[in-house]
């Protein structure tokens, strides 16, 4: 079978004031249909680059991705992107932030009655009937990126992409986007690019761990390919030895091999303090996975007391 | 829609309280902030007032003293009472042409009716009407022009860069600076034997444009030019056609600046008119004040005082209209406006 996406020999330069710097080199990379895939790595490693690059909003200088057959040469909805900070539009409703995605990508295949039944299917899939008609600012930082990803499902892209989709959400809420993800995906079995810095969301969700070494010139160091049978439960895996083996793995590419040196961090060092972060919040995220699961069968309630926390 | 407007009106910070004391809510609490943002003003203004007619007594002119806070309360008075003499006569010149032609119809019916304008002078509500018309249309036409203008420059940087700096040259020009030329060009260009507008008028409205251009475009470009990569990214995945993404993003995101630079461009407009009134002799306030002025009788100084504090409060006014559209046409309603 061939693969649905391929990155081939993909590198990029960005020319500077100081002269080009070259964030990436030599990234290779099958992925087949339904593949769910995680990038990870230290920060300012080129892991972004590499998703706007197959999202088409940086061009590669080298190489290049093609999907289906076809070279990707620009953005597209068939590449729909779940971006970090949700990026709703302000002034549309959360109903309406999908309804611009489904009229543009269905316009002409889709009659009105069909358009406005597949936009409340997509906020459905992700629990947010109840407050389809407000707006950004009127839920929780939860709610938005829920609707991110309506928006994007909403596209029946090829390719999912997803740039840190709950890196800027607290645990708890991040451990219930993470089910609810897993349960879509059950469903749709998508395929989908997810970039991540926390290892237990790479281990949890992916069937393959795709690890970057550190940049300048950064390119794939590893790649590991997650063998735990699905529906997977957060709980159940917390204890299996399999699960801490992958987890490890991860661990010890990222703090042993690719450990950032003395240089690397006074090269980079905006990239110092996000990377002790993220250190610390892989213990939180380890020490909370347990409780986070058992409140995960609240649902809603869940939901409205990390809003009320966060308000 | 009357919950909805009462919502908009409790928006307005002032009315606040005195709606929510009309609804019952909170009544003593509320009716103390009202004594207190009414009551502090209001001691402002009669400090004011009190300054203001110690100074006046004490500055002796070729016309009499400065007028002070009761010669304008007088002229005031006076101007009105005009008005509505020059309103009584004009209706007596309507009712005996009225009564003319139908006695003439009776014995002719042959006799085609002729229909004459009553051509008294214009009153003093006349001119603030001339001015406010003159004003608005001058405003709305810059309007016109800028906002455009204002996006497509701010979408492309390098458009940005060609119109700068010749944005930044017109920009502090006076309008006395282009009012000869402006009156040169109307008089070539604006030729009519019968035209629907005065050319003082087309000369005043032009000026008012001319100046009040600047602030709408440089803002509506700066808010284009600072929406969020992020939103801008979005729009590029799901390949929103130009139109579509101005409409959708463009639009929405840069409206809290547009209205900033509408604002700015309205106050400018409102203190240039009166200069280009004054100098085009389009009958407005401007020419009210400069006819006093040439006029020089004892009463002078009153009657321009008045007009001094009309012209304040219509720009304030003014201000406040665009504010309360501002309201109606921003998405972010939470945002304080002021």
């Amino acid at each position: 079978m061939n693969p649905l996406l391929e990155l081939t020999q993909v590198g990029i330069e960005f020319s500077t004031a100081k002269g080009s710097f070259r964030a990436l080199q030599n990234v290779d990379l099958k992925i087949n249909k339904g593949e769910y895939i995680s990038l990870i790595g230290h920060s300012g490693c080129g892991k972004s680059t590499v998703l706007n690059i197959v999202a088409g909003l940086l061009q590669a200088t080298e190489g290049g991705v093609v999907l289906k057959g076809k070279e990707v040469n620009e953005p597209g909805p068939e590449r729909a992107v779940v971006f970090q900070n949700h990026s709703l539009l302000p002034w549309l409703s959360a109903y309406e932030n999908v309804e611009l995605a489904v009229k543009q990508v269905f316009r002409g295949k889709k009659s009105k009655a069909e358009m406005k039944a597949w936009i409340e299917h997509n906020l459905e899939l992700v629990h947010m009937t109840h407050a389809m008609h407000k707006r950004p600012d009127e839920i929780s930082g939860g709610m938005k990126q829920r609707v991110g990803i309506a928006r994007a499902l909403a596209m029946e892209p090829q390719v999912l992409l997803m740039d840190e989709p709950f890196g800027a959400l607290d645990a708890l809420t991040r451990a219930h986007l993470q089910d609810s993800l897993m349960d879509i995906q059950k469903a749709l079995n998508n395929t989908v690019i997810m970039i991540t810095h926390d290892v237990d969301e790479a281990v949890l969700l992916s069937d393959r761990i795709v690890m970057m070494t550190n940049g300048p010139a950064a390119t794939i160091g590893e790649i590991l390919d997650i063998d735990l049978e699905r529906p997977r439960n957060r709980l159940q895996l917390a204890d299996d030895p399999r699960y801490n083996h992958y987890r490890h793995q991860v661990l010890s590419f990222l703090y042993e091999k690719q450990r950032k040196t003395d240089d690397s961090q006074t090269a980079a060092q905006s990239s110092a303090p996000a990377e002790q972060t993220t250190i610390k919040e892989n213990n939180e995220t380890r020490a909370i996975n347990t409780p986070a699961g058992q409140a995960d069968a609240h649902g809603p309630e869940q939901e409205k007391l990390n809003t009320l926390k966060t308000a | 829609m009357s919950i909805a407007l009462t919502q908009t009106l409790s928006k307005i910070s002032w009315l606040e309280p005195m709606i929510k004391a009309a609804q019952g809510e909170n009544r003593s609490q509320n009716l103390s902030i009202i004594a207190k943002a009414i009551g502090i003003p209001l001691a402002g203004i009669l400090v004011f007032l009190m300054i203001w007619h110690a100074a006046a007594s004490s500055i002796n002119t070729s016309l009499g003293k400065f007028p002070g806070p009761a010669d304008v309360l007088i002229q005031s008075k006076t101007l009105i009472s005009e008005h509505i003499t020059e309103r009584e006569k004009a209706a007596a010149f309507y009712q005996r042409q009225d009564e003319r032609n139908a006695r003439r119809l009776a014995q002719d019916p042959d006799y085609i009716v002729k229909i004459r304008d009553y051509t008294g002078k214009p009153t003093y509500v006349d001119q603030i009407g001339t001015s406010l018309i003159t004003v608005l249309s001058g405003f709305l036409i810059a309007s016109l022009i800028a906002i455009p203008l204002g996006i497509v420059i701010g979408l492309s940087a390098d458009l940005y860069s060609a119109f700068n700096p010749v944005i930044q040259i017109f920009k502090p020009v006076s309008p006395l600076a282009w009012l000869p030329l402006v009156t040169m060009v109307v008089s070539a260009v604006y030729v009519s034997d019968d035209p629907l507008v005065a050319k003082s008028f087309v000369t005043s409205m032009i000026t008012v444009m001319l100046c009040c251009l600047w602030p709408t475009v440089i803002n509506t470009a700066v808010g284009v030019a600072s929406i969020s990569q992020d939103l801008k990214n979005v729009s590029q995945v799901l390949r929103l056609s130009w139109l579509t993404h101005v409409r959708k993003i463009v639009l929405p995101a840069a409206i809290p600046m547009m209205f900033t630079g509408l604002r700015l461009s309205l106050s400018i407009a409102w203190m240039v008119l009166i200069a280009a009134e004054m100098l085009a002799q389009n009958p407005g306030l401007g020419k009210f004040v400069w006819d006093e002025f040439q006029n020089g009788s004892s009463n002078s100084l009153g009657r321009i005082m008045v007009a001094v504090i009309t012209i304040g409060l219509i720009g304030f006014a003014l201000d406040r209209m665009m504010l309360l559209l501002q309201r109606m046409v921003s998405w972010d309603k939470s945002a304080t406006l002021r």
